[in-house]
């Protein structure tokens, strides 16, 4: 005791600090626990970390206008769009080598896809112009103005230029613009075109329609998970292996399955015309809509609300039930004053578990969400698959991410994420 | 029981029975009758039905049968929260998301009882347990004997007549449990509050209670005030549950002068009192208490029978010695002598003769 106080840091036997020679002990045995793992590390960094950075990154991303065009970009530096007049001959100039250049790499009809989705008809004006531009002459076919806008007459319209020079930039925020319902133009940050406007909304009915669905799974869950934790031993087993069946069950088959019972000539609508609830001529319309989307989806995540919950509540004792009735509370006082409290960290799991599910479910809106009961991870998976345009699929997946960690941050603020319990 | 108190049926059980199967009686015919103010224990070993009895009482098992009445009225078809019966919990059942003060205004909050008056209450309450700094924590953060403390003060909180306990003090050491035996029962007969507590600790029965009723298979063995049960157990149940017993078997020679002469099956003649034997001829089991033992010829009156024993064992434990003895073939026979300065200490190997005071071995069922 006096040695160390004496002497400063604690020294080992062999006179180097304690602190160091227990880092070197133990560095042997961190060092194969890293090793253990490694391999787990190396997946996720390759599999998930990487990919995800990747989409994050294509979000801003926006080198193709700079590298197809380096010279066109470059000259449009000092066009000023304000003037209302289309870029003069050197611009026109440096735009036919580019092209040039791009048709033999074939790079143009990429760039036109691209400006495309800014605005429409850029995709097929460069595809034209390739064509021509093939057989020109750089050294004597000038001046290219004219030759330009005798090809075609868009190459004279000041907005098409004002978009090629607002989007030569190498890093952009147009797919985050347009995942809002904005874009840029030549006038700054504006509004789309009403009929464009679908992204708000998609946001608006994913973050509804998750909410509903984890409002049905607390609704539903919560008397079954409480079954299943305060019922006997085997029969609580029985309804636990009910619980987990359709658990085990393909999500696909499951989402078919509802397609059948809620169809307009489905099981549930033909009973209903049977016991003569409905006629025959005004069945109701159950599926392809938001209502199918939230029965079948509330049914397929409603496992992942009941098995937190249940978790939960097998660890309260019935005692305390008990106790607060011997305290002179009525049933429904012990329960909501008691029980409920502590259940309130299952509840909390299961919602985030819930919410965070839907909010990014893809397959069972796809097969029953019709129209209006699609959700914004339809709208990406369109991106990604069909119309490739990935950025704007990644501008809308980040917001999605960013969404989801809002609320969870919120979660923790109001609820604390130590009162959630998993398992 | 206290002197005030009297058994003026405060609480009854009527011929109660209860059967959770439908195929046994876990509760076989119970009748009782606590008086206004006792403190009545039911011991008993897990299984005998006492926790069931107490459940019954406080409205969380319904009877089969019978009726149970509690100041003159049938309570059977009341739920247990119209009941206004205070009750610990073996494992106090403090609600964790609440704080002490919380836990013990809730009774009272149930009740709509005013803010100021529970405020009183509360600070009453917790002060009369010594927890009168403690209202602002959360269970969790007190240590066992505090929260026993804090869930006998929330089953008093409320002011009830009745106040049941199910082996509250099962979960401390054994220091503070004698502590906490004290304080209960200090406190339940200085609010002259009627106590119904469960358990199978026998040391706690007897030293707490004014009367102990003593269960086993669904019945109550034997109902009496503490030193009565120890002393005159009426049933070998009895006498073995309580306390430490010798047993030997036999046979009844003679009944005379209310003296049994009972002819052991080991050979050799004793006498007892006669409990629950009537005639000669009949089979019984004699019991008698170590520390009732004798083996000092001139403390026994001299016609005293006497019968031959070695000794096996001789344990120094400071107040006392206990000495194992073999008696007619019977290797657990124990004798307790106090240390005093004139006790004579066996050595292994010796033979003596040991003998008792005719009352002190009782013949009883075999």
């Amino acid at each position: 005791m006096s040695d160390a106080t004496d002497t400063g840091p604690v020294l080992a036997a062999d006179g180097t600090p304690l602190k160091r020679s227990l880092n070197r002990a133990l560095r042997r045995e961190k060092l194969r626990a890293l090793m253990l793992i490694a391999p787990l590390l190396l997946f996720v960094l390759v599999t998930f970390i990487a990919p995800i950075a990747d989409m994050l990154f294509r979000s801003v991303e926006n080198n193709i206008v700079e590298d197809t065009l380096p010279r066109t970009v470059v000259a449009l530096e000092s066009w000023d769009r304000m003037t209302g007049e289309p870029p003069d001959e050197a611009v026109f100039a440096a735009l036919a080598e580019d092209l040039v250049i791009a048709v033999e790499t074939k790079t143009h009809t990429r760039l036109g896809s691209r400006l495309n989705y800014e605005m429409t008809g850029i995709s097929s004006l460069f595809r034209k112009s390739g064509r021509s531009v093939k057989r020109w002459d750089l050294a004597t076919d000038g001046p290219f103005r004219e030759k330009f806008i005798e090809l075609d007459e868009d190459w004279a319209d000041v907005g098409m230029w004002a978009m090629i020079q607002i989007y030569s930039s190498r890093y952009t925020s147009g797919y985050f613009l347009n995942s809002v319902d904005l874009q840029l133009s030549p006038d700054g940050i504006a509004a789309r075109e009403e009929d464009q406007r679908i992204y708000i909304t998609l946001f608006k009915r994913t973050i509804f329609m998750s909410l509903t669905i984890m409002f049905s799974c607390v609704l539903l869950g919560y008397p079954i998970a409480w079954l299943l934790a305060n019922l006997s031993a085997k029969a609580s087993n029985m309804l636990l292996i009910l619980v987990l069946l359709p658990f085990w069950t393909s999500l696909l088959v499951r989402t078919s399955a509802w397609k059948v019972l809620l169809q307009q000539q489905g099981v549930i609508n033909d009973v209903l015309v049977w016991v003569g609830l409905v006629d025959d001529g005004n069945r109701l319309i159950m599926i392809n809509n938001q209502f199918g989307t939230i029965v079948a989806m509330t049914h397929i995540l409603l496992p992942f609300m009941i098995l937190p919950l249940y978790s939960v509540m097998q660890t309260i004792p019935p005692t305390y039930l008990r106790a607060a009735k011997s305290l002179g509370a009525t049933n429904w006082t012990a329960f909501w004053r008691v029980y409920f409290p502590q259940s309130v960290p299952g509840i909390g799991a299961g919602c985030i578990l819930v919410f965070i599910l839907s909010i990014g479910y893809y397959i069972t809106p796809e097969l029953v969400g019709g129209t209006k009961g699609v959700f914004i991870s339809n709208r990406i998976a369109y991106h990604i698959s069909s119309s490739l345009n990935w950025g704007l699929g990644a501008a809308l997946g980040t917001i999605l991410l960013a969404a989801v960690l809002l609320l969870y941050w919120a979660y923790d603020k109001i609820v604390g994420i130590d009162n959630v319990k998993l398992g | 029981m206290t002197d005030s108190a009297k058994d003026d049926g405060f609480v009854v059980f009527d011929h109660v029975q209860k059967s959770y199967d439908g195929e046994i009686l876990v509760v076989k015919d119970l009748n009782l009758s606590i008086g206004r103010g006792e403190f009545l224990t039911m011991l008993g070993p897990s299984g005998s039905g006492k926790t069931t009895c107490l459940m019954m009482l406080a409205g969380f098992e319904t009877a089969t049968h019978g009726d149970i009445r509690l100041g003159g009225k049938p309570i059977n078809n009341i739920p247990p929260h119209k009941r206004g019966i205070g009750m610990v919990f073996q494992n106090y059942a403090l609600f964790p998301h609440m704080t002490i003060a919380e836990n013990l205004s809730f009774p009272l909050e149930v009740r709509k009882i005013g803010k100021s008056d529970r405020e009183a209450k509360v600070k009453r309450a917790l002060d009369m347990v010594e927890m009168g700094d403690f209202g602002g924590r959360r269970p969790a953060q007190l240590s066992g004997g505090q929260q026993q403390r804090v869930a006998l003060a929330r089953a008093l909180v409320f002011e009830p007549e009745l106040v049941l306990m199910d082996e509250p003090l099962g979960a401390l050491d054994k220091q503070l449990r004698e502590k906490m035996q004290f304080e209960i029962t200090h406190l339940a007969h200085s609010l002259g509050i009627t106590v119904v507590y469960v358990t199978h600790d026998q040391t706690e029965a007897l030293t707490m209670s004014d009367r102990v009723a003593v269960f086993d298979d669904g019945r109550i063995q034997q109902i009496a005030p503490p030193d009565q049960l120890y002393e005159a157990p009426e049933n070998s149940f009895v006498a073995q549950f309580i306390g430490e017993n010798n047993t030997m078997e036999g046979t009844i020679e003679e009944i005379k002068n209310g003296v049994a002469l009972v002819k052991l099956d080991s050979g050799g003649m004793i006498d007892a009192k006669p409990i629950n034997v009537s005639k000669a001829g009949e089979r019984t089991r004699v019991s008698i208490r170590p520390e009732r033992v004798e083996y000092n010829r001139d403390r026994l009156s001299p016609d005293a029978h006497t019968l031959k024993a070695e000794v096996l064992e001789f344990i120094y434990m400071g107040d006392i010695f206990r000495t194992r003895l073999r008696v007619g073939g019977n290797d657990e026979f124990i004798v307790k002598t106090r240390n005093a300065p004139d006790q004579r200490r066996l050595t292994p190997g010796e033979t003596i003769e040991i003998g008792w005071m005719p009352d002190d071995c009782r013949a009883l069922d075999a």
